[in-house]
């Protein structure tokens, strides 16, 4: 219950409340009854003979029923009422909680993020041995990191200069590819590919952007989609370049620097050079600290621009277009530096994507990633870097660790995998953040200049653009 | 034409619109429009409702392209535009007019300050080195940047929003905001600035307040205000020039005292039948020698 | 020619099936100005129905007259897809109407995501085939046109019958105009808003259920990965014909049912759907409203 310790004793729960519960409860049965009727309660599989039967499944949308009805009769009769009384008795005292002075914590946030991401992987080693750090440092570290990356670049295009993209993905790819086949076929290291493929999907940023951007809104929302789609099916089908779904494998490692590398037969491995116990753990964990590196560049890149007048113009361009050409503002310039700027991001992120998976296939590039890294920017508020972070952490991390979550299978039996229930959830979980942060996890936005005292406005002022 | 209206030339316009014509697929909203904004006046184009004005005021800054007719910008250094061949952005950026909307367009959710900021946008830029400087730091910018709140810091003093500079725009009051949006556009220091009716919905305090702030730019910096404004106590008391649109068409043209005692416009705002127009111009004229004024035929600016 | 005139009628049916899901695209867009990413998967899920129901009915009643089958499926394929887009609608969209306009946006791909997922936790992932329900052919001037296809055809052309006459003759349809011109004024003229955007949900879902029903008949196969695909083309077939206009999404809908076929018999399969992406961007760049959508006047 959400409020056990309210004082009031509950004069509220009349008869009518509970009347009103009993018949909501019903109802909702009663709806979900019909929804899961033929999808819960029917189980079609195919027989020895490979033809497709059915069985009923009773008891399983018995349990489907029985939990949309009583979780719709206690939500009338308990937790709203509840959360209604909170409300009131909040309202009624008459303090805001909104409190100026930050605790220690808060303040701090961005360095004591930064320090425990600067000591996770050793801590990990330290708490799981090198071995056993792999799964800390890549699955959670490194996956997670990617998506703050590739959010934080998007939000570039989607959070400041309020451009609906849903095709980022497309540049990820272009990213991955660039350094796969020219590593392949030049052996270029790493360390020229990473800017080289962050200016390639830079000006296929350009290129794609340039004739759509003046489209508006969902028109363009639906074109970015298309472009990511047509990206994907020319890496599946253009097979002489490209090896179609088969994809590209054996994607050299990034170096340190040329210095020590990771190769295993390599004379000047980190490992041997160091007179350490093979393990692809050092590999991960040097990743580690570059895809951080990178995220902190990206969001330097963000803040400075943020203060100078292209950020600016991004950020009233999303406010406001007509206005911004009012203003001498060339609306098309500035949203094509948008675009590029957030494809290279894009594609930075591609390129250690390929470096760090030795692999890559057009199976990496479909329109749910794209849908993923949308929501992660808008579930972490638009335009804020540390929301986003967040999101990210909460969904991918989330999610990620469902993989892991192999107890479950004591309680479902051993049949039950979890990683199935992963993209339900994500899905779900998508919608109900939604329901109550319809703003994000932070919904203000930090001004740029500020002439007295930064005071952040408020997620209702701003606009979410429409371009 | 009817007499009584009087063409002004003038010796230094600054905005010369001949000839303007806009055609809504069948409707021929403005019509064969031609009329003169002279340097350092404020020039008021009134009319009632669906006159055209607004139309007028797209066609100057570049958000309808007329079907017809010319209209030339001329900078203090003698510098010419057609502004009908400029797209929208640089009718600002290059020609150095301004303008506000009907309907207020602040940024809403960015400050009041980081609205003046965003309207320095292309003097900025230069100095950013397009960005790639000023993103390393090079002290230029920098010092760009500082003049940029300066100017910011002069405006918002100019119209009285110091004191919210760092709360979101969309936060302030309509007064206000029509103020912001004044010195937003004088941030892009322009040599025209175009109002689209300032003082609608305004209090008589705050209406005030804005008379004061356009006499303001007008004597401080030079910039020469072309108007549309239905409150006839802001057009009289400062415009130094009417002119006065209806269904498309120019009727009238001169001081505010010409124009206000010009029975064509009375006939136009009273809403009179054409057939009538005469018998009202004579009332008028009858009156006008009763009282003993003259019609002030002449037109002719003081 | 005869190769081409086959191709059309290929493209028809395939366009016919665009079509009936590009309108609950271009009904929803129009009436609350959101792209309900999870239409693709109501489409999906009333292909699931019809094939549940199909399962039931030819071991329950063996030797049930197939149009009857049909008839039945596609009724409770329509029910069901009808409730489960109400129920979204309710819970999803409907909390967050005249919020930020990007959180529907989310909630509808989260509920797409979720849609399709939960398919594949409670039906398997693997592809559900059924055995041909109809499967005459007749030659037409040397054109083999099979029952299937016309019967595509002739559903899709009754329906959007019945729904041309909904929406222009009756007072539901009536209401649901008002209120995507102007949601605020029909609400003052006492039309009951929530209630005219739940029937359109219900529609659309309706008229996307059957779809389902013939893709499902059509190919024989379903499986839960189904939505994303057509869903994605027929809402393109709805920004094509211009969004916003029931019949440009039907028009746009047999384009691209006709520009897949087409491409695929002249040029090469694996590129039909580059080049039914490809025409969108184009025809946008060139007519940025689509091919039947009121040019936006943008007000200044």
């Amino acid at each position: 219950m959400a409020n056990i310790s309210s004082p009031v004793s509950e004069p509220h729960a009349e008869p009518s409340v509970m009347a009103r519960a009993l018949k909501e409860g019903f109802f909702a049965g009663l709806v979900s009854l019909g929804l899961f009727c033929l999808f819960v309660g029917v189980e079609t599989y195919q027989n020895i003979n490979n033809e497709l039967v059915w069985r009923m499944r009773w008891g399983l949308l018995a349990v489907f029923v029985g939990v949309a009805a009583v979780g719709r009769f206690v939500n009338v009769a308990f937790i709203r009422p509840a959360l209604d009384k909170r409300k009131l008795a909040k309202a009624k005292s008459g303090i805001l909680d909104v409190s100026e002075d930050k605790g220690f914590f808060h303040r701090h946030f961005l360095k004591i993020a930064l320090i425990a991401l600067l000591i996770y992987p050793p801590v990990s080693v330290m708490l799981r041995g090198v071995q056993g750090s792999l799964l800390l440092v890549d699955n959670f570290g490194i996956q997670i990191l990617i998506y703050v990356m590739l959010a934080w670049g998007l939000n570039i295009v989607v959070g400041l200069a309020g451009l609906l993209d849903l095709g980022y993905v497309a540049f990820y790819a272009v990213g991955a590819y660039s350094y796969a086949l020219l590593s392949t076929h030049f052996g270029l290291s790493f360390w020229v590919l990473l800017p080289l493929a962050g200016i390639f999907a830079a000006l296929w940023g350009i290129v794609l952007g340039f004739p759509v951007l003046r489209l508006r809104g969902d028109y363009l929302a639906i074109v970015t989609l298309a472009f990511g789609e047509i990206i994907r099916l020319v890496l599946i089908n253009w097979t002489e370049v490209t090896k179609g779904t088969f994809g590209i494998s054996g994607i050299a490692k990034a170096s340190i620097f040329g210095i020590w590398s990771f190769d295993v037969g390599s004379p000047s491995n980190f490992a041997k050079s160091f007179g350490l116990p093979m393990s692809s753990a050092y590999y991960k964990i040097f990743l580690f600290y570059v895809i951080l590196l990178l995220c902190m560049l990206t969001a330097y890149v963000t803040i400075r621009l943020r203060r100078m007048p292209i950020g600016r113009a991004w950020e009233a361009l999303r406010e406001d277009e007509i206005a911004c050409r009012s203003l001498g503002i060339n609306t098309v310039t500035t949203k094509l530096t948008a675009f590029a700027t957030g494809a290279m991001f894009g594609g930075f992120a591609g390129s250690f994507f390929a470096a760090r998976q030795g692999f890559v296939s057009p199976e990496s590039f479909v329109f749910i990633e794209s849908a993923v890294i949308l929501a992660i920017v808008v579930l972490g508020g638009m335009g804020s870097l540390t929301g986003i972070a967040i999101a990210a952490v909460v969904m991918v991390g989330g999610t990620e660790l469902l993989r892991e979550m192999n107890f479950l299978k004591v309680v479902f039996g051993p049949d039950f995998t979890p990683e199935l229930y992963r993209m339900l959830i994500f899905g779900l979980a998508m919608v109900v953040v939604m329901l109550f942060k319809p703003r994000g996890f932070v919904g203000s936005r930090a001004p740029s200049a500020f002439l007295h005292k930064a005071k952040n406005v408020s997620g209702s002022f701003t606009k979410e653009g429409h371009g | 034409m009817v007499t009584g209206t009087a063409t002004t030339m003038s010796k230094d316009p600054i905005l010369k619109v001949e000839h303007l014509s806009m055609r809504f697929g069948g409707l021929m909203a403005i019509n064969d429009f031609s009329f003169e904004a002279t340097r350092g006046e404020i020039t008021a184009l009134i009319g009632p409702n669906g006159a055209g004005k607004t139309t007028v005021f797209n066609c100057i800054t570049g958000f309808y392209k007329p079907t017809m007719g010319m209209i030339t910008m001329r900078q203090k250094g003698g510098k010419e535009f057609l502004l009908e061949r400029l797209p929208d952005f640089e009718i600002t950026k290059r020609a150095k007019v301004a303008r506000t909307f009907q309907n207020i367009r602040l940024f809403s959710g960015l400050t009041v300050l980081e609205n003046l900021l965003v309207a320095q946008h292309n003097a900025l830029m230069r100095a950013s080195g397009y960005t790639i400087l000023g993103l390393f730091g090079f002290p230029a910018y920098r010092k760009a940047s500082l003049a940029s709140i300066e100017l910011a810091k002069y405006w918002l003093d100019k119209a009285s929003l110091t004191d919210r500079a760092d709360d979101p725009a969309g936060d302030l009051p309509y007064g206000a905001q029509r103020r912001l949006e004044i010195a937003r556009a004088m941030c892009t220091q322009p040599e025209l600035l175009c109002l689209d009716e300032p003082a609608a919905g305004l209090n008589p305090r705050e209406s005030l307040a804005l008379n004061t702030l356009l006499r303001d730019i007008r004597t401080d910096t030079g910039t020469s205000i072309l108007l549309i404004e239905h409150d006839m106590s802001v057009v009289m008391e400062i415009s130094d020039h009417v002119v006065v649109l209806e269904y498309g068409q120019k009727i009238s043209d001169g001081n505010p005292q010409f124009v206000q005692n010009d029975p064509k416009v009375i006939a136009a705002y009273l809403g009179v039948e054409d057939d009538e127009v005469d018998e009202v111009i004579a009332e008028v004229e009858e009156v006008a020698a009763t009282v003993g004024h003259g019609t002030g035929s002449t037109g002719e600016r003081p | 020619m005869v190769y081409f005139v086959q191709q059309l009628v290929n493209g028809l049916t395939l366009g016919s099936i665009y079509g009936m899901i590009a309108i609950g695209y271009t009904m929803v867009y129009g009436i609350i100005g959101m792209i309900n990413f999870a239409h693709g998967d109501i489409f999906m899920l009333g292909s699931f129905a019809a094939l549940i129901v199909f399962l039931i009915l030819t071991t329950l009643f063996a030797g049930i007259p197939v149009v009857l089958a049909l008839l039945v499926m596609m009724i409770v394929a329509m029910l069901l897809a009808g409730l489960w887009n109400w129920t979204i609608e309710r819970i999803a969209y409907r909390p967050l109407r005249g919020s930020f306009r990007l959180a529907p946006l989310i909630t509808a791909i989260g509920m797409s995501i979720a849609l399709s997922n939960f398919i594949q936790v409670v039906q398997g992932p693997r592809n559900k085939p059924i055995p041909p329900l109809v499967n005459s052919n007749y030659q037409v001037l040397g054109i083999s046109i099979s029952l299937k296809q016309i019967v595509i055809i002739v559903v899709t052309a009754v329906l959007l019958t019945i729904f041309w006459y909904i929406v222009n003759k009756t007072p539901l349809g009536r209401a649901q105009r008002a209120t995507e011109q102007d949601r605020k004024m029909a609400a003052l003229l006492g039309i009951d808003v929530d209630r005219t955007i739940s029937i359109t949900f219900i529609m659309g879902a309706a008229l996307a259920a059957v779809a389902g029903t013939m893709y499902l008949m059509y190919y024989g196969v379903a499986v839960f990965t189904d939505g994303f695909i057509p869903g994605v083309k027929a809402f393109t077939a709805a920004v094509l014909g211009g969004i916003g206009s029931l019949p440009g999404a039907v028009l746009g809908g047999i384009l691209i049912g006709l520009i897949e076929s087409l491409w695929s018999a002249y040029f090469s399969i694996a590129y039909k759907d580059v080049a039914t992406f490809v025409i969108l961007a184009v025809v946008l760049i060139f007519k940025p409203t689509g091919i039947l959508g009121r040019p936006e006047v943008e007000k200044v």
